[in-house]
């Protein structure tokens, strides 16, 4: 499957990903009543130190701990691979903060867990993060696995 | 076509039925459960007193889990007793049923000590099945005083569930802090006043001596320090037992539960246990314990599944973990507390990461919880921390701390 994929030494740690990702997740029109003068809560997330950085968003790892361990069902696996969330059944408990290996689930605005579901579903057809990055840091593509 | 049966409809049996159907499509899959129900999410059952859940919401699978799955569930009836000779278990409406393959998924049962006067109380429940919540939803008014025996991870989530529907909660225990298996003095603390804060009252260090009904349809809890507790409604949440029964019937190896391997088998061919009823491998103390957490109910179930049905799959690394918060303050913690203790506290957080020979052997976080399964996963790989910048990673949970190649192979490969 496609996932999406950094590379630090690319990244220029402007954030744009953050706000590409909370756009495409806004179900808004336009970006700046999307997005201006309030808290966002992206998906992905610029990490790093010193002089590096790097966006993190989730893995879709082929044996999901975060799935195994969601204490209310809420997290699965669907069939094409991808790793996504039932919102409406989440009762934020934090057991996936707690195993995610990745640091890659936070909650929403709502309190309820939130995560990468790769904008298959949202008005960007594809990441937005990875559509918006002017340096080519992060990448959506096929790395040889099956799933 | 093999045959397979599970003992038990909670997730350790979930995660059996999709660990059997990663492997073999075919099989005969059956299920007894005992609970009238459908398998549903067990931690939750505060969280529908509480309101933050429904009844179907609380399902773990969609409707067409066991039709999907082509399981056949006997509801209403346990596993009296399994025959390894002639490879059968025994099912309590008189019903034999052959099997290649048994799993144990039979969870655990409250534990309640002999307590003198508790046959007078009428309104006693315990907290572990959604049955028990809804009895005790049907129980409890806004004018209740409700007292809970047992300051653990049920008791309170109990108290938090109801908080809000009762006029008042009493908690005591024996222990003299809460949540005594999970946290230190100071943790417990911090969550003890939150608790407090929210108006639930505790009785710690503390035991019931005597149950007396006062005369007018309640009831008194005469304490062992003297003090008395008046109360309407009791909820009994001293402990649980793994139910070892069916096992140790036909001489397995039990001890507090079905020992297994890391394969989940027990010491009886054929048979393989999962949940809150086995003692599997805790990789933070390099011995076997029950660890009765629902994500290794799953994991060890999804295993046991696998290596039912002939595959290979082998759950080495079992850890007691939990996150749990009340009323908005969060708790996380896992493996052992021991080694060499890091900390930093501030008034309103508590971080402690133990350290020994080098690995991250355990750690405790109250209000500081962000991205702490990074630390999580620290344990359960044996990472040396030599291997990463230990002293980044001390002041938070972060990526950054691992060597740029690591990270190239975790967020530039599929994991």
């Amino acid at each position: 499957m496609k996932r999406v994929y950094v590379n630090e030494q690319w990244c220029l740690g402007c954030h744009l990903c953050e706000y590409n990702c909370a756009f495409a997740n806004s179900g808004k029109k336009d970006m700046v009543s999307a997005l201006a003068g309030k808290p966002i809560y992206p998906r992905v997330h610029v990490e790093g130190h010193d002089n590096i950085s790097y966006a993190v968003s989730c893995r879709h790892c082929k044996d999901p701990l975060c799935v195994k361990s969601c204490i209310a069902g809420a997290l699965y696996r669907g069939e094409d691979g991808v790793i996504r969330i039932h919102r409406e059944r989440c009762v934020s408990c934090y057991t996936c903060v707690l195993v995610c290996p990745y640091g890659a689930l936070l909650p929403g605005e709502d309190g309820a867990m939130q995560k990468c579901e790769l904008c298959l579903s949202n008005s960007s057809g594809e990441p937005a993060c990875v559509k918006g990055c002017p340096n080519r840091a992060i990448v959506y593509e096929e790395r040889g696995d099956s799933l | 076509m093999k045959r397979y049966v599970i003992i038990g409809n909670g997730v350790a049996a979930a995660g059996c039925i999709e660990g059997i159907r990663s492997t073999d499509r075919d099989g005969e899959i059956t299920v007894i459960s005992a609970e009238k129900h459908e398998v549903y999410c067990r931690p939750l059952i505060s969280y529908y007193l509480e309101g933050k859940t429904d009844l179907t919401r609380m399902n773990y699978r969609a409707e067409d889990f066991y039709s999907k799955n082509a399981v056949r569930v006997i509801y209403g009836e346990s596993a009296t007793a399994i025959d390894p000779d002639n490879s059968t278990v025994t099912v309590s409406d008189g019903s034999v049923l052959p099997y290649d393959a048994v799993c144990v998924a039979a969870g655990s049962s409250p534990f309640v000590p002999p307590m003198e006067g508790l046959d007078t109380v009428e309104k006693k429940y315990s907290f572990l099945t959604l049955d028990d919540a809804l009895a005790l939803e049907q129980a409890i008014t806004p004018e209740s005083r409700v007292l809970i025996v047992g300051a653990g991870l049920i008791g309170l989530k109990c108290a938090e569930g109801i908080q809000e529907r009762v006029a008042s909660i009493t908690v005591c225990d024996l222990a003299n802090r809460v949540l005594s298996s999970i946290l230190d003095d100071e943790c417990a603390a911090l969550m003890q006043k939150k608790l407090e804060e929210h108006g639930i009252q505790f009785l710690l260090g503390d035991s019931v001596a005597k149950f007396e009904p006062d005369g007018s349809g309640s009831y008194v809890a005469h304490m062992k320090s003297g003090a008395d507790a008046p109360f309407d409604v009791l909820v009994l949440a001293v402990g649980v037992r793994a139910n070892t029964g069916l096992v140790k019937a036909i001489g397995g190896n039990v001890n507090r539960g079905i020992v297994v391997d890391n394969r989940l088998a027990t010491s009886i061919p054929g048979i393989y246990a999962a949940g809150d009823c086995a003692e599997g491998y805790d990789v933070t103390i390099g011995a076997n314990r029950v660890l009765a957490i629902f994500p290794n109910a799953y994991m060890q179930g999804h295993a046991a599944g696998v290596n039912m049905a002939g595959g290979d799959e082998l759950f080495d690394c079992g850890m007691p973990m939990n996150s749990i918060g009340f009323f908005g303050l969060h708790a996380m913690t896992a493996g052992a507390y021991e080694g060499e203790c890091y900390e930093e506290t501030t008034p309103e957080s508590i971080k402690r990461l133990y350290v020994k020979d080098d690995l991250l052997k355990g750690f405790l976080l109250i209000g500081c919880h962000e991205r702490a399964g990074i630390y999580t996963s620290l344990i359960r790989n044996r990472t040396p921390l030599s291997e990463i910048d230990f002293e980044l990673m001390k002041q938070g949970a972060t990526t950054a701390a691992f060597s740029s190649e690591n990270r190239r192979k975790k967020f530039g490969g599929v994991v």
